[in-house]
């Protein structure tokens, strides 16, 4: 009965400060380096030491090289399908955060357990995912304000509404508009943490039908643990279609900063 | 939920840490080399493009070096064909005239040989009428016993034989 109380399927997201750093602190907040920091920056070295195999710029690229591509390339190509030319220069940062979510994600499915370290994810953090989300907003509002003006607000009216109707969907959309910061930011978070519960709660299946006899671990353990493998698999696809979506959405908001649909 | 029972806590230190570390990532990855692979795979793009369109030019050229030496080719077969054919005529020309010539020579050969025997036969004939004329003339003076005169005879024979 102890293992079982031991098993809590949300201790995976506690945060603790590390190396000391608990006191650290800017203007009055708390900075402390958590895990959380610490698997940020981890994905940055490991994102960072990734795009190094593609800089080394040969006609006639490596099997490395060529992934470093494919991902630059996959980033250009989404870019300039949903916003066109103009699109090119916000490859920076769509670019960089597909990728650092994606490795973020990839990162924190690592079976590091097996030799004793935690992998943290933090893109199971709405802390987290929100400044990623509320940053893709700022630059498609200050795009939008910035290109357009007032004009911006035109966005909220589609074309051809009837002119009684505008009012009403001028609300609809601009709440629509506003939701959207919170859903991409949400979508991310819940969906990492969604993944990462059921993986934690599985596993407390089949270690506690393995501590209830041989029957239970016949009737629970084995059947959970086949589902767990099957279910790493898929998180290994939403981490990807996560980071993806993150971009997708980004670049569609550009776009509709940059364009007015 | 520790995304909510920490959320006071550790907040301040989660958006700091993102915002300094996704910055990083912005302007050293994003920023510094992100630009430069998309460069080197346009480069590269810029590279096929210029190879191919060079390729092409070459085939093209090729081609047209191709045409051009077939018309030389063929201008100069239907130059020494019009050779032969100027030949040939030439030839032929040539070969009509000999014959012409022999021809004629030959001709003038039968013509002189046709009138040798021709006066031969004359010849001939005036020498039968002279043996006929006398023959007659001594037959006549044998049997009748008539002395017919020469002219006579050879005229008469002359009636006979031409009659």
């Amino acid at each position: 009965m102890a293992t079982e109380a031991k098993v809590d399927p949300m201790h995976q997201f506690t945060i603790e400060p590390l190396f000391g750093t608990d006191h650290w602190a800017l203007g009055g907040f708390n900075i402390a380096f958590t895990n959380s920091a610490l698997w940020m920056l981890i994905s940055a070295v490991v994102l960072y030491a990734f795009m190094l195999g593609g800089m080394k710029r040969e006609l006639v690229p490596g099997r490395w090289q060529m992934m470093v591509e494919t991902m630059t390339g996959f980033i250009e190509n989404m870019l300039s399908a949903n916003v066109g030319k103009e699109g090119r220069k916000y490859l920076p940062y769509v670019f960089s955060l597909f990728m650092f979510i994606l490795f973020a994600n990839l990162l924190g499915l690592l079976p590091l357990g097996l030799v004793g370290v935690h992998p943290f994810t933090f893109t199971s953090h709405f802390t987290a995912t929100g400044v990623l989300a509320i940053m893709s907003f700022a630059i498609v509002l200050v795009v939008g304000f910035w290109k357009h003006g007032f004009h911006f607000f035109s966005l909220f009216v589609p074309h051809g509404t009837p002119l009684p109707m505008i009012p009403l969907i001028f609300v609809i959309e601009l709440v629509s508009f506003l939701v959207r910061p919170f859903s991409l930011g949400l979508r991310l978070f819940v969906a990492m943490m969604a993944g990462h519960v059921l993986l934690e709660v599985l596993s407390s299946f089949v270690i506690g039908g393995a501590n209830a006899g041989a029957f239970f671990m016949g009737l629970v353990s084995i059947p959970s643990f086949i589902l767990m493998v099957a279910i790493c698999a898929l998180e290994i696809l939403v981490a990807g279609i996560q980071a993806y979506v993150f971009a997708l959405l980004t670049s569609l908001y550009i776009n509709d900063a940059e364009h007015l649909h | 939920m520790p995304q909510i029972s920490q959320l006071a806590a550790t907040y301040s230190s989660q958006i700091f840490w993102m915002l300094v570390i996704f910055g990083a990532v912005f302007f050293l990855v994003g920023r510094g080399m992100a630009p430069k692979v998309l460069e080197t795979m346009e480069g590269r793009d810029q590279k096929i493009a210029s190879d191919l369109a060079a390729a092409e030019a070459a085939r093209r050229e090729a081609e047209a070096q191709d045409d051009a030496w077939k018309a030389a080719a063929a201008k100069q077969r239907g130059e020494a064909q019009a050779l032969i054919a100027a030949a040939k005529a030439d030839a032929a020309k040539a070969a009509e005239a000999r014959l012409a010539v022999a021809g004629a020579d030959a001709e003038a050969k039968i013509a002189e040989a046709e009138g040798r025997i021709a006066a031969a036969r004359a010849g001939a004939l005036a020498e039968i009428e002279t043996v006929a004329a006398e023959a007659a003339a001594d037959i006549a003076a044998r049997v009748a016993g008539l002395t017919v005169a020469a002219d006579a005879a050879r005229a008469a024979v002359k009636d006979v034989l031409h009659g």
